[in-house]
């Protein structure tokens, strides 16, 4: 299944990205801080291989997802799209490359205009980035609506006549309609019943063999990622703590959050859940806009010494191909 | 009965129907909600009891009227546009459905303890969660400021809020979501329920504090012995926790069964392609997920066939033609599909 990633070649290399928001507060706005939602994250995706993100919210996943893409400037840092600077381009050149990147949100319902009908919403970005006759482009929608498995009948009905899956579905076909290489998920099962997230994620998985897509799919649901994702990123309070391909990851994690995360994922076997052992992590995350020094961990990992509240771990390629931020590991 | 062998081998055995003993008893329940566009069956004839101490999971997607049948025990719906139009529920001896809007705000809160989804829009963010903790222990218990305020401290450090006594003072926004549903569990508490009614308790939050709540849960449970109901879409939640298990679709209980049993031994359709779906959480990864195909079902007018029927596998004639009653496939496992019917 991990096939398509044989050619090793990268496609994005995102390298000490950085997203920060400025904080305004008291009469005159002063800016008094950052929400450091990214802060230094370093990393490849292959060619034709899925890159999971996994995280708990607020940690910053999705506003990686969006900074890779280019939906915000980053505020440090470079995404190399097969050598080009996309955090740098200038807006016109930007949008010569932007129909090889694309997006599939999380909440169907509110991406997807309501006044619009569905050949008009799939068709909007060949109008905005191809010159095409009506005819042409009536075909391609026909062709994506054929390809996202939707009845090609429905073109001119408007999203509020779909259920939550078919929605998704509509989302997606948006996403292919300009044949991208690159298609970042955010969290794109997160809002649909246990039922249709299989149909969704059996779709996108077709498309990637039929297309040779790259994705990298941001999701909290460690079972999905741990089924879709070649490669695991595991992201806490805009830092990745461990980055491996799945089998390692799951079977042989080495940054404590990564255990502790995979423990409290609840499993559909009571034999399994009455004997496991769980390590519960104590508190909160802290605020990314101020982080604890030293590692980001420390506050709640389980393992703390001394060194980690004072000296941030390096990214360090632990065994070949999976990268830990841990002094212990 | 093949059933039989199974008993002996679940951790909680039960010999004695499940009738006997119970501190919440809900039988044919229906709920209907009257809309312009015709009446929507929400609910259809549910029944199920809960035993002491006892933590009955109630699975199902969104929909399936997990939440309506328990909103339905309390009459915590709109009516109208909501109407009960059946069933009883039988709790310490009285019909809650019968009682007077007065008498069932006595036990709201106070012998019945609901926890809702979203601790953010469930606690009100113009009083501290002091003035919150305290309210139900003055209105239900009658105690005095002084004794409110002292409990109201022990009951947050019971589900571990740290400095308990100065949070009392703060608003519900100045919780992190964990806190907020921590608070919520504290304010189901005060009144030391016979019964917890908790919605998804933990949908809203991380995996990791969901384990924290999941453990504070399992801990109150056995300090202070209530019987909970837990409703959830998570079969992972569920496998952990509960004892007993009902799993809904289309307004009905299609499975209801012993944790164990339900999860070795799927017998509704439904329950089967419901675990199928879920990605294995063994060292292998499946070639492709199992997808049940179509839509969940319209409820739109009374239900004439199995609602599970236009999307299940093993469907036949006799589906299409009515809706199945519940079958007694072993004393602790019932489901309702005419596949069974042989059994009942």
């Amino acid at each position: 299944m991990a096939e398509p990633t044989a050619s090793g070649e990268t496609l994005v290399n995102v390298s000490d990205l950085k997203m920060h928001f400025p904080i305004y507060k008291g009469l005159f706005r002063r800016k008094v801080g950052d929400v450091k939602a990214v802060d230094g994250l370093s990393f490849d995706i292959r060619r034709g291989e899925t890159l999971g993100l996994v995280g708990e919210s607020g940690c910053g996943k999705s506003t990686t997802g969006r900074a890779v893409l280019r939906l915000y400037d980053p505020t440090h840092g470079t995404v190399s799209f097969e050598g080009t600077d996309v955090a740098h381009l200038s807006l016109e050149e930007l949008r010569k490359i932007r129909p090889r990147m694309q997006m599939i949100f999380q909440d169907p319902q509110a991406c997807l205009n309501p006044r619009m009908t569905v050949g008009a919403i799939i068709a909007e970005p060949l109008i905005e980035h191809e010159s095409m006759s009506k005819e042409e482009r009536e075909d391609r929608v026909v062709d994506l609506l054929n390809a996202v498995g939707l009845n090609p009948a429905y073109i001119n009905r408007y999203p509020h006549e779909f259920s939550g899956g078919q929605r998704q579905r509509i989302g997606i076909a948006r996403a292919l309609a300009l044949d991208p290489d690159f298609i970042v998920c955010d969290e794109p099962i997160a809002a649909l019943d246990v039922s249709i997230q299989a149909q969704v994620v059996n779709l996108l998985e077709d498309l990637q063999k039929e297309r040779g897509l790259t994705y990298l799919f941001i999701s909290h649901d460690l079972s999905m990622v741990r089924h879709i994702a070649d490669r695991v990123a595991v992201m806490y309070l805009g830092k990745i703590m461990e980055l491996a391909p799945r089998e390692t990851l799951f079977s042989d994690p080495q940054h404590p959050y990564t255990k502790a995360l995979l423990s409290a994922v609840p499993v559909a076997d009571p034999k399994i859940e009455a004997t496991r052992e769980r390590t519960i992590l104590k508190g909160d995350v802290p605020s990314p806009s101020n982080p604890p020094a030293g590692c980001v961990f420390c506050t709640r990992c389980p393992i703390a010494e001394k060194k980690c509240f004072t000296v941030a771990p390096e990214w360090r390629e632990l065994n070949p191909d999976q990268f830990v931020a841990c002094h212990l590991a | 009965m093949d059933g039989a062998k199974y008993i002996s081998t679940v951790n909680h055995p039960i010999e004695e129907p499940i009738e006997d003993k119970a501190v919440l008893d809900v039988r044919n329940l229906e709920t209907v909600f009257r809309t312009q566009d015709g009446d929507v069956h929400a609910v259809n004839d549910v029944s199920f009891s809960l035993r002491p101490g006892e933590l009955l999971g109630i699975v199902g997607e969104s929909g399936s009227g997990k939440s309506v049948t328990m909103m339905s025990l309390l009459k915590l719906l709109a009516m109208p546009p909501a109407e009960i139009v059946g069933g009883s529920v039988n709790f310490g001896g009285q019909d809650l459905l019968s009682l007077s809007l007065k008498d069932l705000r006595a036990i709201r809160g106070g012998d019945i303890g609901f926890i809702f989804q979203d601790p953010m829009t469930s606690l009100n963010p113009v009083f501290t969660v002091g003035y919150q903790l305290m309210e139900p222990l003055r209105t239900h218990l009658g105690m005095d400021k002084k004794a409110a305020r002292q409990r109201a401290v022990e009951l947050l450090e019971l589900v571990g809020i740290p400095s308990a006594s100065e949070r009392l003072r703060d608003f519900p926004h100045q919780f992190s979501g964990g806190m907020r549903q921590r608070v919520m569990i504290a304010i189901a508490l005060a009144c030391d329920p016979k019964v917890l009614i908790a919605d998804e308790p933990t949908t809203a939050l991380d995996v990791t504090v969901q384990a924290q709540i999941i453990e504070i849960i399992k801990d109150l449970r056995q300090k202070l012995g209530m019987a909970i109901v837990w409703i959830t879409h998570d079969l992972g939640v569920v496998a952990g926790i509960a004892d007993r298990v009902a799993v809904m679709y289309g307004g009905q209980i299609v499975e209801y069964a012993d944790v164990d049993r339900l999860y070795e031994d799927p017998r509704h359709p439904y329950t089967k392609a419901l675990l199928q779906t879920l990605p294995s959480h063994g060292d292998e990864r499946d070639e492709r997920l199992v997808s049940i195909p179509g839509q969940a079902p319209n409820l739109k007018g009374p239900l004439k066939a199995c609602p599970f029927a236009p999307r299940c596998s093993s469907v036949f004639d006799k589906c299409w033609t009515a809706n199945p009653p519940s079958f007694d496939v072993s004393i602790n496992q019932k489901s309702a599909c005419w596949l069974e019917e042989s059994n009942g």
